[in-house]
């Protein structure tokens, strides 16, 4: 055990720290999920420029501002792509918003790609997340072990945000029953807005502490990350914050002790043998219908 | 459909249509002289036809049947590499497959059948012979996966089939299949389109649209059979269609079958019109696009599909080229670069989606038959998108 502990050790500090940008992006997800009954196809592309926005603005402006430059840009980019493409479609069928959605998606794809000309843009380095740190006597990242932690603190803050406020009680009373809620006086639109912005604030951070990891920033490079925190929000239940955490630690670390025994090409296959798994076997994930914190 | 069926006058107009274009196909192929107008419009109406028959079978499952899955670039893949791997020479094998001792499958359909028939027959039927094994290889697929994944309804339904095109893709480029898929690299030297002809009669052009009309006119008789009737009946209310007597997973999983089939078909024939094939395309991006040409023809017609497909192909790889290259009618205009074109083509499709969600046609057809009540005055017109009937 101890062995294999040793041998691996990179791979799982990298999956706590993979897991944990997934856990962020899972989350604007699962609250969408739950609110609208959409799957935000967007959202994973939306991290993506959130990457190429750091890229851009640490170019011409210290860090200490681009960080929060590029918080603003991504929840500003949530609350337009809402009010835009889905606040029209709130009556039309599902099938409708998700084809707006998958729209989206290939626009955000298309404008990185024309933004960036197709070119690889190598993200920058982050004074202290890109520093190496050795632990255990393994050489990783600091981002690497402050990701579990900053996501931890920012799941704490959101439950008790969703749990002790008056718009988390309306967003928990919106994915309850939407048209009651709107009868009960609550303004369903703002709280959808607000429930994107969140999301995007969250994919945002996820996208600053990703990156770090990787050297560039691509047109597609949204695209698994996103589907792998869809899953993961799928596998905790979707609806449920703290299923989609324990869903992308799952996907996380399996995802990497996977590419440590050398079948990288399978990881990803992974992610989705575990979706069609969980879908036949518990089609509500784990967390799924009786998590009380709906979202 | 596309042709109502006790009116003659209509199935006419259709047919000779249809006879015109094919006609004036082969002609693009052997007597009209190549020049800069012909070598952008032969691609694009190979590719269109293509797209047209991949379209028309995503549109058989979302539209019809009203199973909204994304698989349609996997069983695309499946198709061209069955294809490719069926109808690549035998002394090109060690070339082909240069990293993995010239593969397991040392044989050719067209490549035997050339010896038996001489050479043009040979590579037709041989390569008929491997597009039907292609469409074959991807309902297999579809079969196998359907039993899990058709228990599933709409979004859930939409991202397993998506999972399991990744999945594809990612066994596909595995080494340990190298032998047969030749890994992450190329497959080539396979029959290709220019390599279908009668003698000196080139048939380039006409193939996948004869193939593809062909495929096109199986589905409009299937969706106008009882078990199309059966399809829609699921897709306007499964509850009242079980309650009917329609078995729904037997129906569900027909719709799905059939839908791979053709688009194992589609991808048999893109993977000849591009000469190569590798895994690497066929990506969620690649459904995406296909998914919203449907949309923009129209959920539910077959000949919006057709159009869309057409308009889609044209506008992406020729009218709108300019775009890309930074000039408009000798101005030079500076936001003009690469990649500016399929921005501009998000933005009209995000429109039609906003605002035109019927898309083109909605879920009417071009009915030769309503032309031919029509026709005082009126030419037939529309031949060219409707490839079939």
């Amino acid at each position: 055990m101890s062995g294999f502990l040793e041998a691996n050790l990179p791979y799982i500090l990298a999956g706590i720290s993979v897991g944990g940008q997934y856990a962020l992006i899972a989350i604007g997800y699962t609250m969408v999920y739950g609110i609208l009954r959409l799957i935000n196809f967007a959202h994973g592309d939306v991290f993506m420029v959130a990457g190429l926005v750091m890229v851009y603005t640490s170019a011409s402006m210290p860090m200490v501002l681009a960080i929060p430059v590029v918080i603003l840009a991504t929840v500003i980019l949530g609350f337009a792509i809402e009010r835009v493409a889905y606040m029209p479609l709130r009556s039309a069928p599902r099938m409708s918003v998700m084809i707006s959605a998958i729209g989206v998606s290939y626009l955000l794809q298309n404008c990185a790609l024309y933004f960036t000309g197709g070119l690889p843009k190598v993200y920058p380095e982050i004074p202290l997340l890109s520093n190496s740190v050795t632990i255990f006597g393994a050489t990783t990242k600091v981002v690497t072990l402050i990701t579990p932690v900053i996501t931890l603190v920012l799941v704490i803050a959101l439950v008790t945000f969703i749990n002790k406020t008056k718009l988390g009680m309306a967003m928990r009373a919106v994915s309850k029953d939407f048209e009651t809620s709107q009868l009960m006086g609550i303004r369903i639109n703002n709280v959808i807005s607000a429930t994107f912005m969140i999301g995007c604030f969250l994919a945002a951070i996820g996208s600053l502490l990703y990156f770090s990891n990787y050297t560039s920033v691509i047109p597609t490079s949204g695209g698994m990350p996103g589907l792998k925190a869809f899953v993961a929000a799928v596998f905790g239940g979707i609806g449920s914050i703290p299923g989609a955490v324990i869903g992308a630690f799952v996907i996380g670390i399996c995802e990497n002790i996977i590419k440590g025994m050398g079948l990288t090409t399978f990881s990803d296959a992974f992610t989705f043998v575990l979706l069609i798994v969980i879908l036949l076997v518990k089609p509500t994930g784990i967390f799924g219908e009786k998590a009380t914190d709906k979202v | 459909m596309l042709t109502e069926k006790k009116d003659k006058t209509g199935l006419f107009i259709g047919a000779v249509c249809l006879a015109v274009l094919y006609v004036f196909l082969i002609l693009l192929d052997n007597v009209i002289p190549q020049n800069s107008f012909t070598l952008l419009l032969v691609p694009v109406l190979k590719k269109g036809a293509i797209y047209s028959l991949v379209c028309v079978s995503m549109n058989l499952l979302n539209g019809f049947t009203g199973l909204f899955s994304l698989g349609q670039a996997g069983f695309m893949m499946l198709g061209g590499y069955a294809y490719a791997i069926f109808s690549i020479p035998k002394d090109q094998h060690a070339a082909v497959y240069q990293y993995f001792d010239g593969g397991l499958i040392q044989f050719s359909i067209p490549e035997a059948l050339s010896n038996v028939l001489g050479e043009s027959a040979g590579a037709i039927i041989g390569s008929i012979i491997c597009i039907m094994i292609a469409g074959i290889v991807a309902a297999a697929f579809a079969a196998l996966i359907g039993i899990p994944v058709l228990r599933l309804k709409s979004d859930y339904l939409a991202i397993a089939t998506l999972g399991f095109a990744e999945i594809l893709r990612a066994i596909f480029q595995w080494s340990g299949l190298g032998p047969i898929t030749n890994g992450s690299n190329l497959l080539r030297k396979y029959t290709s389109l220019s390599a279908i002809k009668i003698g000196s009669l080139k048939l380039a052009t006409f193939f996948p649209f004869f193939i593809a009309g062909i495929s096109i006119a199986l589905i409009v008789l299937l969706i106008n059979s009882s078990y199309g009737r059966a399809f829609k009946a699921i897709r306007d209310d499964e509850i009242a269609a079980e309650a009917m007597g329609i078995n729904l997973f037997r129906h569900k999983m027909l719709s799905f079958v059939i839908s791979s089939f053709f688009a194992g078909v589609g991808g048999a024939l893109l993977a000849m019109f591009q000469t190569t094939i590798q895994a690497t395309p066929f990506k969620s991006a690649m459904t995406y696009e296909l998914l919203l040409i449907v949309v923009i023809g129209g959920i539910g017609s077959i000949s919006g599909s057709c159009i869309g497909a057409f308009l889609f192909i044209a506008c992406n790889e020729w009218w709108l080229r300019f775009l890309d290259n930074g000039s408009f009618m000798g101005m030079s205009v500076p936001f003009f670069r690469d990649g500016f074109r399929k921005v501009v083509f998000s933005v009209i499709i995000m429109v039609i989606v906003l605002f035109f969600s019927k898309g083109i046609m909605g879920d009417r057809e071009i009915s030769f038959a309503g032309l031919a009540r029509r026709i005082r005055g009126s030419k037939p017109s529309g031949g060219k998108e409707a490839p079939a009937k």
